[in-house]
């Protein structure tokens, strides 16, 4: 199997201080890459420069086996999806919030229509879709930003911390339903999270970030059972797979 | 009686056309404007802002001398003979208004979350759709940006006297109209004029805080 994305040799420089700097990670295509560390590990940096947010010192980025700079940001963008932290829901309706990306790319009007609707359905929240952004539970706001990813078909997911604002059994739904979409359409997803349940669930494959650094990448059961040293040790605590 | 006086709608009618044409032009240019303030970073971009902020203030007589320098025959614009005319008093109506629309724009673009730019972006928006957007979420605060900017003009008086020269059927409007009446000592005709432009100015208020309003959440 070849990545369909890899990064090499990157460094992020926030402020005056190096956040990050790995040689080499990728995912396969149709794999589900966790990237798990603490708060200030460097996560959030990783993605934002996975989704070309955040301008690295140095290093580069992969896609399909080729250099992502022969890209306009642009259409380097457009074939990703991007979920964040917060939903970051535009003030109109929930069809349209998840319409919005599929505007952005010019699609044909039945087309938007069929996709939103069908990525509304699967993700049970067909009922919202006239109801205004502003009017959605935390959960259900979540479900539109995750409708509005999906929606665009991306050749990379990539989700930032998505359920961490939840309480905790509307994060279970959501888990098991991103796990069972991401199955059904092999979407190729870097998940950023520091909770290790939910790399656990849905990883195929686990990275360790501690300190801007990649400590170990692995499958689950080879991170979560035999942590490389003692600092991915220490990180890991308790934590053993069901 | 003083409502079958044609004359009192012409005033009105310049009135109206005048502020309303500034306060579109100074849209045109506050908006872009405001827009690079808000969302670029350059160097001087603080220095700007104070400027703006500024000009949110500019006294309307200061503007009146100012544009009335420049404008006056022997005035570096003199050959262009605006002076005592509709277009002299929307030109110094503008450079009132524009600091204001500039000014609020900007601070209203910058009350947005940062982050969904990022969210944005990562959608796969372009630059013109980005700042589409943001005009589009940014909307109500931006019709207070123009309803501010209308206000600052449609009552000034100042400017439009020094610039325009309450010449009636050419240069007349309101404000200037209720100073002459006031002069005269005609104070029936200057309260049924304030009467009239502040109705205007509620009217065209009303009508905006209701396109504004509908947009709000509840």
């Amino acid at each position: 199997m070849t990545a369909l994305v890899e990064v090499r040799g990157l460094r992020v420089v926030r402020g005056r201080r190096q956040v990050l700097e790995i040689d080499h990670l990728g995912a396969e295509s149709g794999q589900v890459l966790a990237v798990v560390g603490p708060n200030g590990a460097g996560k959030s940096s990783l993605l934002l420069a996975l989704a070309r947010l955040l301008k690295p010192e140095r290093g580069e980025i992969f896609f399909n086996g080729q250099t992502a700079d022969r890209m306009s940001d642009l259409d380097y963008r457009r074939r990703l999806g991007l979920v964040l932290q917060e939903p970051l829901l535009l003030d109109t309706s929930v069809f349209e919030n998840v319409a919005t990306g599929l505007r952005f790319r010019h699609f044909p009007k039945d087309e938007i229509t069929r996709r939103v609707e069908t990525w509304l359905e699967r993700l049970g929240i067909a009922s919202l879709r006239r109801r205004p952004a502003a009017r959605l539970s935390g959960g259900e706001a979540q479900r539109v930003s995750l409708a509005r990813a999906f929606a665009l078909q991306p050749e990379l997911l990539l989700l930032d911390e998505p359920f961490s604002s939840l309480d905790s059994p509307t994060r279970s739904h959501l888990l098991d339903d991103l796990q069972a979409l991401l199955a059904e359409t092999s979407t190729t997803t870097i998940f950023i999270t520091h909770d290790l349940n939910e790399a656990a669930r849905i990883a195929d494959w686990v990275a360790v970030l501690l300190d801007g650094r990649l400590r170990q990448v692995g499958s689950p059961e080879q991170v979560f059972s035999i942590p490389i040293d003692d600092e991915v040790a220490a990180f890991l605590g308790e934590f053993k797979l069901d | 009686m003083f409502f079958n006086n044609p004359d009192v709608w012409e005033v009105t009618l310049l009135s109206l056309k005048v502020s309303g044409v500034a306060t579109a032009i100074s849209l045109l240019i506050g908006l872009p404007v405001g827009t690079g303030m808000a969302l670029g970073r350059f160097p001087g971009r603080n220095f700007l802002l104070s400027v703006v902020n500024t000009g949110m203030a500019l006294p309307p007589v200061v503007v009146g001398l100012a544009v009335a320098m420049a404008l006056w025959r022997s005035g570096p614009l003199g050959g262009l003979n605006l002076i005592y005319t509709p277009t002299a008093i929307v030109i110094a109506q503008t450079i009132i208004s524009a600091p204001v629309v500039t000014g609020l724009a900007s601070a209203a673009l910058q009350q947005l979350d940062p982050r969904l730019r990022l969210q944005l972006y990562g959608l796969g928006v372009s630059r013109v759709q980005m700042i589409l957007n943001l005009w589009r979420q940014a909307r109500l605060p931006l019709l207070a940006a123009l309803m501010a900017g209308f206000g600052s003009v449609i009552s000034e008086v100042g400017a439009s006297m020094m610039v325009g020269g309450n010449i009636l059927h050419q240069t007349r409007v309101l404000t200037t109209a209720i100073v002459l009446e006031t002069d005269m000592g005609e104070f029936g005709s200057a309260i049924a004029l304030g009467i009239l432009l502040l109705l205007i100015t509620f009217l065209i208020n009303f009508a905006l805080t209701w396109i504004q309003q509908r947009g709000v959440k509840r």
